[in-house]
């Protein structure tokens, strides 16, 4: 598929891309909204992991969450799909809009609202089925059984995260049998077969080597044109290189959030400027 | 020397070595001891001829195999009345198997060696085996047609095997029409009644109903007339022939060939025959039904019963302690509560076995069933149909003595199921239902088999409570048959393990008996690792299916 993308020369050196951006600005206050948070604080039992965050994640752009350790970069994205959820004594303040309708309201139908909104872990996680019913499982979920339809669809979504031509001769071959970072990129395939209108990625190149990460990274580049994308990373030079706008979080607080490229070249706070040129975290 | 020694760790590794090799050897030994004394009774003995001094002087002949011999002290000697030299301590005895239990009363005698004359092997002894009253020992005479002599002496031997063959085929056609020909009439006739019955019952006995019964019944009995008169001329056909026969004192006995499962000469027997012989009588033992109150014959009603019964207790066990792990694994708040069930259910896996055997009789049998019969069965009234004991009661009391160990087999896969495949599974949309069923429970399934090869470990090897909820001594049918509804869950059945029990120890004839105690503990042993191998063959395949757990 796609070889200018493959091409290196597009995204990968950070000066060449920043240079780019400077006439794509984005605006987080001034763009369309997607998902909006509204002082949102989240407790663990008594302990408090989020402070107060606002921000507007702007629709078809690619939003990343950086800061330190235990910041709460991914509290914040597991909000989104309510996956905290599952997780004991967790009370959570504040809204969090999704196309203006607060997703913590009562009417809300959780697994409606996870598919809408998408997710990949930081761990590749396919299921222990064939690479074609893992990327069909949403599909099935949804009671989609036509072979013509879900063929479709599996072959769709593989192409668009850039695995068909290296799985197109074992769909039924076991998931578990492909390399990590193909594994990685399956389940993105598995996440867009259902045609979330967001996509939260937790670390999804923490685990991968660096050929992998650069196949993520460029995959991350070609979806943001149909889907609002949100990454948490640990690596500053990743989410300068894939993400419009960029979010710090330090001890639970949004720092700053705004532009990458200004945010990078020139960040507003000391924290996140100590930040980024590595004096903590 | 000797610290550096403890030191180093050897002594440590050579313990826990030996510790191990103690249970193999021990399991092992086991094995080869029931093997070993199981197996050998199949193989024909030498049939040895005696002259033998009673203990009143007179002399004696004997015919029969030495199945066991033992040193006693010459006190004991005295004292079962025989006449002792005084210079020897210490006598021989031997335990002589003479058969024909009609003509002496038991067949099994202590002779002691010194008081023998004479000793011999010759190869025209001939050794029945009887359908009724054990093996016969002794010469043949002639072969008798309707009374008459047809063949004596030497001639005697092939026309005997010729005509034995004959009524070997006839008795296996009179046991096939009498089993299942009328057997399945049997069955109908029964079911009509039943219906009749019923008919009264709901007050619907009109005349036409009762018409169309009777015209059932009258096609029931022609069919039977006709096989009645088939077996009557089949009966007068294997009464035909006959042979006399003379036993070690002489006297003249006349055996009708309708009673001889098999004739031979273990004297005079090549070693390829007795390789034949053994493999017959194993086959026989395996694949035939029990005779002679389960002392002779086979044992295949006992291992047809102890295979169904685990079949059916591992179908009833494994959805119920299945559910159970789901509930307290994945939906109950885990606290006190929880952990206090938890360790409940743990300790119901320690309940002695007989425990549940009364609670089966009491719950299932007598309430459950009782009640099944009042709303369902009035028409059987007084006789039970559920309300007794069964195949049905039996396994649901061992399903229930083992579903604790499928709970916590079960509890431990699904605490295995790592976290990131059912966020997996939930990112796309699923409910936690959804996720159980397509991803969980099938990742979760070899642990499930792991708790059901436990399960049936120890349910294939359970007999206390059986003999309280549904196993005897002889059950006159298999509960699976070609009578619809083919599997008879109400039906009584027979079980290996009580079986060694019932054979054992319940038997008139113990010593002719051992070797089947033996024979059948290997049978119950290899009928349960049978079962514990396919369960892992299935485990292994799933476990290579859901690979990730290991990752």
């Amino acid at each position: 598929m796609n070889n200018e993308i493959s091409k290196p020369t597009l995204t990968h050196a950070m000066d060449i891309e920043a240079l780019a951006r400077v006439q794509s600005r984005v605006d987080p206050e001034l763009a369309e909204t997607c998902l909006e948070v509204k002082n949102l604080s989240l407790y663990y039992g008594e302990t408090q992991a989020l402070f107060d965050i606002n921000m507007k994640i702007s629709k078809q752009k690619v939003t990343a969450f950086i800061g330190p350790s235990g910041c709460g970069k991914s509290t914040l994205l597991r909000c989104m799909n309510r996956m905290n959820d599952l997780v004991d004594g967790l009370k959570i303040n504040g809204q969090l809009l999704l196309d203006n309708e607060d997703i913590y309201a009562k009417s809300v139908d959780v697994a409606e609202l996870r598919r809408r909104v998408g997710m990949v872990f930081q761990k590749p996680n396919p299921f222990p089925k064939s690479v074609y019913e893992n990327v069909a499982y949403g599909l099935r979920l949804q009671g989609v059984n036509n072979r013509h339809t879900l063929d479709e669809v599996v072959e769709r979504a593989l192409k668009r995260a850039a695995l068909w031509d290296e799985v197109r001769d074992r769909l039924h071959d076991n998931a578990l049998g492909l390399s990590g970072g193909q594994q990685q990129r399956l389940v993105i395939a598995r996440a867009v077969a259902i045609e979330p209108e967001v996509l939260l990625l937790d670390e999804p190149a923490s685990a991968l080597d660096p050929i992998s990460t650069l196949k993520i990274e460029e995959l991350i580049y070609e979806l943001k044109d149909k889907y609002t994308i949100v990454i948490v990373t640990h690596n500053m030079q990743q989410a300068a290189r894939v993400s419009d706008c960029t979010a710090f979080l330090y001890m639970g607080k949004l720092i700053e959030f705004g532009d990458t490229n200004q945010l990078f070249t020139n960040p507003r706070k000391k924290q996140t400027e100590d930040y980024i040129t590595g004096r903590y975290g | 020397m000797m610290r550096d020694w403890i030191k180093s760790g050897n002594p440590w590794i050579w313990l826990t070595a030996s510790a191990v090799s103690v249970s193999l050897v021990l399991v092992f030994g086991l094995i080869l001891l029931i093997a070993a004394r199981g197996f050998a009774h199949f193989w024909p003995k030498q049939l040895v001829e005696l002259t033998y001094v009673e203990r009143d002087g007179a002399t004696v002949n004997l015919i029969g195999e030495v199945h066991d011999s033992e040193i006693v002290s010459a006190e004991r000697v005295k004292d079962a009345g025989y006449a002792i030299d005084k210079d020897q301590p210490l006598y021989e005895r031997l335990l002589l198997k003479i058969g024909n239990r009609d003509l002496y009363g038991q067949d099994f005698t202590w002779v002691v060696r010194s008081h023998i004359q004479q000793q011999a092997t010759p190869e025209s002894i001939i050794a029945v085996e009887r359908r009724e009253w054990g093996n016969f020992y002794g010469y043949l005479t002639a072969v008798k047609q309707a009374g008459e002599i047809v063949a004596e002496g030497e001639q005697a031997v092939p026309v005997l095997e010729e005509r034995l063959d004959r009524a070997i085929a006839l008795h296996k056609q009179i046991r096939d029409i009498e089993k299942h020909a009328i057997g399945a009439i049997n069955y109908g006739m029964e079911r009509l009644r039943l219906k009749q019955r019923k008919l009264e019952l709901d007050k619907k006995d009109t005349p036409e109903n009762l018409q169309n019964l009777e015209q059932e019944r009258n096609g029931y009995q022609q069919r039977y007339d006709a096989l009645q008169h088939e077996l009557t001329t089949l009966y007068g056909e294997i009464a035909r022939d006959s042979i006399a026969a003379k036993s070690a004192d002489g006297r003249l006995v006349e055996l009708p060939l309708s009673k001889i499962v098999r004739v031979y000469y273990p004297n005079g027997m090549p070693v390829f025959a007795k390789i034949l012989f053994y493999a017959a009588k194993i086959w026989e033992f395996v694949g035939d039904e029990p005779r002679e109150a389960n002392t002779e014959g086979g044992v295949f009603p006992a291992i047809f019963g102890t295979v169904m019964m685990v079949l059916i207790m591992s179908v009833m066990v494994t959805p119920f302690g299945v559910v159970a792990a789901v509930y307290l694994r994945e939906y109950a708040k885990q606290g006190v509560l929880t952990r206090t069930i938890r360790i409940a259910v743990n300790n119901l896996a320690g309940v002695p076995s007989i425990v549940y055997g009364v609670f089966g009789l009491g719950f299932f049998v007598y309430f459950l069933g009782g009640n099944i019969d009042q709303l369902f069965y009035p028409e059987s009234a007084p006789s039970p149909v559920f309300g007794t004991p069964g195949l049905l009661w039996s396994s649901l009391t061992l399903a229930i003595l083992t579903v604790p160990v499928v709970i916590v087999a079960t509890e431990e896969g699904l605490s295995r199921i790592p976290k990131a495949i059912r966020e997996g599974s939930l990112a796309l949309g699923a409910t936690k239902a959804e996720t159980l069923w397509r991803t969980v429970l099938p990742m979760a399934s070899p642990a499930v088999m792991t708790g059901l090869i436990l399960a049936i470990a120890r349910a294939a090897g359970e007999v206390a409570p059986l003999m309280l909820v549904g196993v005897v001594k002889l059950a006159p049918s298999l509960p699976l048959d070609a009578n619809a509804p083919f599997l008879h869950l109400d039906r009584k059945f027979m079980h290996l393990g009580f079986h060694i029990y019932d054979v054992g120890f319940q038997s008139p004839n113990v010593e002719a008996a051992r070797p089947l105690v033996y024979a059948t503990a290997l049978l119950l042993v290899a009928v349960i690792v049978v079962l514990n191998l396919t369960a892992i063959a299935i485990r292994n395949h799933l476990r290579e299916k859901y690979r990730s757990l290991e990752q």
